[in-house]
């Protein structure tokens, strides 16, 4: 195995071009999991972590660009105000030296159903910006990026510049399931951001189901019964917003929980999410 | 593994060092280790989980088993191997010796890594008045199956809000 490091991101999406087999490295939280079990031996390492164009986030046109370098702890230092969903998820990411080094857009490159930011990203609508050497750049809406389990959309060439994410436009909430407070991957977890400028409502579930998913279903029920003044809902209205959330999950039986466990936990979540957000009114 | 290895220059604890040939997929944890000759950071998990293997790369707590080595090029580096000086233990170390925090220690020094950062960020008061849940999140990455957690988080308080903790010898028990 090489190791190659990239100075600046032409030169790794050059590298990446002639050598699609390199596994970008960032953060490294997941990908030398993988190298220290030996599950995984990529012919070369593409080290991402010094090109500082990826180090950086910035507002454009009412979202936060999300530079691919972002520890999970600068999100929580820095974004906690433009991005309260994100910033709660990031919270839960393993633990402090984690959160130090690893990164939303390692996050989405892995692709696990469980990764904290996926249901985060679904709910707000976030855009991922992949880029090629050749083709430039394309930006694959989240709810089209999973592809499977573990799998997504980027092709062997593309790196992931940056996450496009809809700065708040109202109350946001995440939560999630797990044996301890840190450490933990989910055993399921649930987000939910209202934009009351548009009047929609973005969902998000994690870990039950081979992708992250949303819950359409239940995000046109609530705009039709949100009193969008008051934020409040009927509690009839709640708990079918709760149902609605659990039946578009499509949880399996694993070492971390059962199917039926995972849907009514995703029932009770939602619920509590909503009644937290009608505490934000 | 084949490949070629890699020629790896750190300020190790305020020194400059090289090692060279150190394969490509090593971690940082098993440069220290194997390559640069100091085994305090542990091996244990291999997988961030536990928090052993916690080094400070440029002044952040790492677990160093989830850096790739050639990461680490031409960056500070510091190990447990770097908290004492001359003078005997650091403030950190012989809080933990006083508490009687460490029982069979293999996850001491990450412990002390992570202490040592919550003191730094105390001083520099980006944290000021940790409760025991700021603590306990602190030290959230960090695995110990012997002592149970009380006499870390004893010693921890008695590192950051008593700058006269008595220093000891290292053999001194708790």
């Amino acid at each position: 195995m090489e190791f190659i490091t990239a100075d600046s991101w032409t030169d790794a999406l050059r590298i990446k071009t002639e050598r699609p087999g390199a596994a970008p490295i960032a953060g490294g939280t997941d990908v030398m999991v993988e190298l220290n079990f030996d599950l995984r031996r990529p012919e070369a390492l593409l080290d991402l972590s010094r090109i500082r164009e990826l180090k950086d986030w910035d507002v454009v046109g009412g979202s936060v660009q999300l530079g691919a370098g972002v520890s999970y702890t600068r999100v929580i230092e820095e974004l906690a105000d433009r991005l309260p969903a994100l910033a709660m998820a990031a919270r839960t990411v393993g633990s402090p030296q984690i959160r130090n080094r690893g990164t939303v857009a390692g996050n989405l490159a892995t692709a696990s159903p469980a990764g904290d930011a996926h249901p985060v990203l679904l709910a707000t609508g976030a855009v991922v910006e992949a880029e090629s050497f050749q083709r430039g750049v394309r930006k694959i809406p989240v709810d089209g990026f999973f592809t499977g389990v573990k799998r997504c959309a980027l092709e062997p060439d593309e790196l992931i510049r940056a996450v496009v994410i809809p700065t708040a436009a109202g109350p946001q909430q995440f939560s999630k399931v797990g044996t301890r407070n840190a450490m933990v991957i989910a055993v399921c977890s649930f987000a939910i951001a209202l934009d009351l400028d548009a009047r929609t409502v973005g969902t998000g579930i994690g870990s039950a189901g081979p992708t992250p998913l949303a819950a359409r279903a239940a995000e046109r029920f609530l705009v039709g019964e949100l009193d969008w003044d008051t934020l409040k809902v009927s509690e009839a209205a709640a708990a079918r917003f709760g149902k609605l959330v659990a039946q578009a999950a499509q949880p399996i039986d694993d070492v971390r929980g059962t199917a039926s466990y995972r849907k009514h936990a995703l029932e009770v979540l939602a619920v509590r999410a909503l009644g937290w957000i009608r505490g934000c009114a | 593994m084949t490949g070629k290895g890699i020629r790896l220059e750190l300020t190790l604890n305020g020194k400059r060092q090289v090692a060279t040939d150190v394969p490509a997929n090593t971690s940082l944890l098993g440069a220290l280790r194997d390559h640069f000759g100091l085994p305090g950071a542990k091996n244990a998990c291999e997988q961030g989980e536990c928090g052993s293997c916690t080094v400070f790369l440029d002044g952040t707590p790492v677990c160093s088993c989830l850096v790739a080595a050639g990461q680490a090029q031409g960056a500070a580096v510091g190990t447990v191997e770097g908290l004492a000086d001359e003078d005997g233990l650091s403030l950190v170390q012989q809080a933990f010796v006083t508490a009687g925090a460490v029982q069979c220690g293999f996850c001491t020094p990450g412990f002390l890594m992570v202490v040592r950062d919550l003191q730094l960020r105390a001083r520099g008061r980006t944290i000021i008045n940790l409760d025991d849940d700021e603590v306990r999140e602190a030290l959230a990455g960090n695995l110990c199956r012997c002592t149970g957690y009380e006499k870390v988080i004893d010693a921890v308080r008695a590192a950051l809000a008593d700058p006269d903790v008595p220093r000891r010898s290292v053999g001194a028990s708790g």
